[in-house]
């Protein structure tokens, strides 16, 4: 029998060399006439440790990392293959303390299987959920997903089960689902990580959309700025049509759904769910007044469900397990888990699920440990370019809905950014503006104007040039953007700015004069 | 699942009406198909000519000014052929955090080449995107569709070498 050796073929693993590391492995297997079976995995989230063997023995996985090709030839001759001991030795996986600590119902497959094994994701629970709501009337799935307190992972919060059940209440001829995948906020990765990782779990999700609300037709909408995972998304769609799990019979339920993988084209306004709308229906990414709801009309004008990849890909877990069992985790009225994802200037950066409720500081210092750079840690960004900017005495603040807004920022996507002492907040609040303006779909003016003269008014209040004047126009404007903006592109973008104001003004009042590098 | 990517520049930017109407033609049947025929054309071309504007207007039954509106709104579509080999570097905050805007600088300055444009000798574009998803192994980029993390002075200096200059 051969050995079975992971090594992963997520893109962040392929990026510190992963793919060398596999061809190594495959060329001195074959050198020395060992048998080996490679499995490109998804990633376990310990990027920090990318590129992160594994070995299957009678005993577990046992893991080895971070591997370059010039580890390979020692590591065959500490017999590895059988667990063996190696200077890059890290014990049996589920051991290791950073997944121990972990509460991982979305993320429970990811780099644990082959991403596109239809047969490996079953012997991991997959499609429970599927076949017991193949079974259920689509009243009882929408009671079971509300119950179960789940809401959008993209921001908003919205609770998912009410969306649904307003989709499933309107008459149509044709309903749509549709997965934005293009929620593309800096320092997230997460629903990279799950499409290239365990693609499956959102196929699944998006088809108990379908048999909950009567849809038949479901879009991922994939950002390009992942082509990896677009490629997997498509095989692994291929591959559920082909097992029966998507098509005329889903899951034997005797009910319609498929789905296409569709790429977006490099514009951060479309992870916008009307944006992304239009975009999807071949014109300019451009937001869309509501109401209309997209639940009532969406996608070519019907009704259409619109969440992201992890509400998605939280509900095969909700209808295997029970909407009971996933409100138990959780704080408040932030209910079940969330994958956070550790960015920037951190040690050991990664993704960690978990309830609501864990502080800022305990992601950044007990799971990250600390800056990479070894400097005091500044200021964290939470929840993308549209999150805040908190300095160390809000660290302590658990991370939930309510309580990320009670600070005046937002969860967002759950990315935690982290920077250290040399950062310059003046400088971020003008990207965030700068970013504003480069991304705005320019359909409404405070944002398209507001951001191009945030820029300017930061930059004056950079160079020293009247200062309290500019402040107050910043302020101003600031204000406009948050309750003018058509959507949270504009409405959210003085966030970040405000918090640089707010925790950090001693960075704007240093000695004018001082130019920023030349954008 | 190691496919090379796609971004790499087309050859020579040769523009062919019978391949353009092909694609077109092959695509026009899906729901919403600019983006997908766009994709398509840019690919297979490096960039999206004028001249398919017209052609896709008429094949999706639009008007020219809503085809020529996506091309110009989408980030990346390509108005001219990109540089035989494509880097992408994240700007993004968590590449902020370790240096990207160093990187650029070093980009800029040392190496005379701008970011947004194709090195005088078309060896290589260099473009901003915001973020990649490897924000964790950040400075990252994708170089013809490859991932790349942990970027740092050297190995851009290497990319710049390898696909610039001299060697052709």
């Amino acid at each position: 029998m051969s050995a079975r050796i992971f090594v992963p073929g997520d893109s962040a693993a392929i990026s510190v060399g992963a793919n060398k590391v596999a061809d190594a492995i495959r060329m001195e297997a074959a050198r020395r006439g060992v048998a080996v079976e490679i499995v490109r995995n998804g990633s376990r989230g310990m990027l920090w440790l990318e590129p992160l063997v594994e070995v299957e023995t009678p005993a577990g996985r046992v893991a080895y990392g971070p591997v370059t090709p010039g580890d390979v030839a020692s590591l065959f001759d500490a017999r590895f293959i059988e667990g063996g001991a190696h200077a890059l030795a890290l014990g049996k996986t589920e051991d290791l303390d950073w997944m121990k600590r972990q509460q991982r119902l979305t993320f429970a497959r990811c780099g644990v299987i082959d991403p596109v094994s239809i047969a490996d994701y079953r012997a991991h629970g997959g499609f429970a959920g599927l076949e017991k709501a193949a079974r259920m009337m689509p009243a009882e799935i929408v009671a079971e997903v509300t119950a179960s307190g789940l809401r959008g992972r993209g921001g908003a919060g919205f609770p998912t089960g009410i969306k649904w059940k307003t989709v499933l209440g309107a008459e149509a001829d044709q309903k749509y689902i549709v997965c934005n995948a293009d929620e593309g906020d800096s320092g997230t990765f997460a629903d990279r990580m799950l499409m290239e990782g365990d693609p499956f779990t959102l196929i699944e999700g998006m088809a108990i959309a379908g048999l909950a609300v009567g849809a038949t037709k479901g879009f991922v909408y994939i950002r390009s700025e992942y082509p990896h995972a677009f490629r997997v998304m498509e095989k692994a769609i291929a591959e559920a049509r082909r097992a029966g799990s998507l098509g005329a019979d889903v899951a034997g339920s005797g009910k319609a759904f498929d789905m296409e993988a569709r790429l977006g084209a490099g514009a951060y306004i479309c992870g916008e769910e009307t944006s992304l709308l239009d975009s999807l229906e071949g014109k300019r990414g451009q937001v869309r007044a509501k109401p209309p709801l997209p639940a009532l009309k969406g996608l070519f004008g019907k009704p259409t469900v619109i969440n992201n990849v992890l509400s998605f890909a939280a509900t095969p877990w909700i209808l295997a397990h029970g909407a009971n069992a996933y409100a138990d985790y959780g704080l408040g009225r932030s209910k079940g888990t969330q994958p956070f994802q550790l960015a920037g200037n951190i040690r050991r950066g990664g993704l960690v699920e978990l309830a609501f409720g864990v502080t800022i500081r305990a992601l950044v210092e007990d799971f990250g440990g600390g800056s990479r750079t070894g400097r005091p840690v500044r200021a964290v960004q939470v929840g993308g370019p549209l999150g805040a900017y908190f300095p160390d005495h809000l660290l302590d603040t658990p991370l939930g809905y309510e309580e990320m807004l009670a600070v005046k920022g937002m969860l967002g996507h759950g990315g935690v950014v982290v920077f250290d002492d040399t950062v310059d907040l003046a400088r971020q609040a003008r990207f965030a503006m700068q970013f504003c303006a480069i991304e705005s779909c320019g359909k409404c003016t405070p944002c398209r104007i507001g951001s191009t003269r945030g820029v300017e008014t930061i930059d004056k209040i950079i160079a020293g040039t009247e200062r309290a004047k500019n402040r107050a126009v910043l302020d101003d404007l600031c204000q406009v953007m948050t309750d003018g903006s058509l959507c949270a592109l504009g409405g959210l973008t003085p966030i970040p700015v405000v918090s640089a104001l707010t925790h950090f003004p001693e960075d704007f009042e240093k000695p004018g004069g001082l130019r920023l590098a030349a954008e | 699942m190691t496919e090379t990517g796609h971004s790499a520049g087309g050859s020579a930017g040769l523009f062919d009406e019978v391949r353009a109407r092909e694609i077109i033609g092959g695509l026009a049947g899906l729901q919403g198909a600019t983006l997908p025929i766009l994709h398509a054309l840019q690919e297979e071309f490096g960039y999206v000519d004028q001249r398919a504007v017209p052609l896709i207007a008429e094949a999706l039954n639009l008007s020219r000014a809503e085809i020529h509106g996506c091309v110009s709104f989408y980030h990346d579509f390509r108005s001219a052929p990109a540089g035989r080999h494509v880097l992408k570097i994240c700007r993004a905050e968590a590449c902020q955090a370790m240096g990207v805007e160093k990187l650029v600088e070093r980009i800029e300055l040392t190496h005379r080449l701008g970011v947004g444009g194709v090195s005088p000798d078309g060896g290589l574009s260099i473009e901003s995107v915001y973020c990649l998803g490897n924000c964790a192994l950040s400075p990252a980029a994708l170089l013809d569709g490859e991932p790349v993390g942990r970027l740092d002075a050297k190995a851009i200096d290497d990319i710049i070498t390898q696909h610039t200059g001299a060697r052709a």
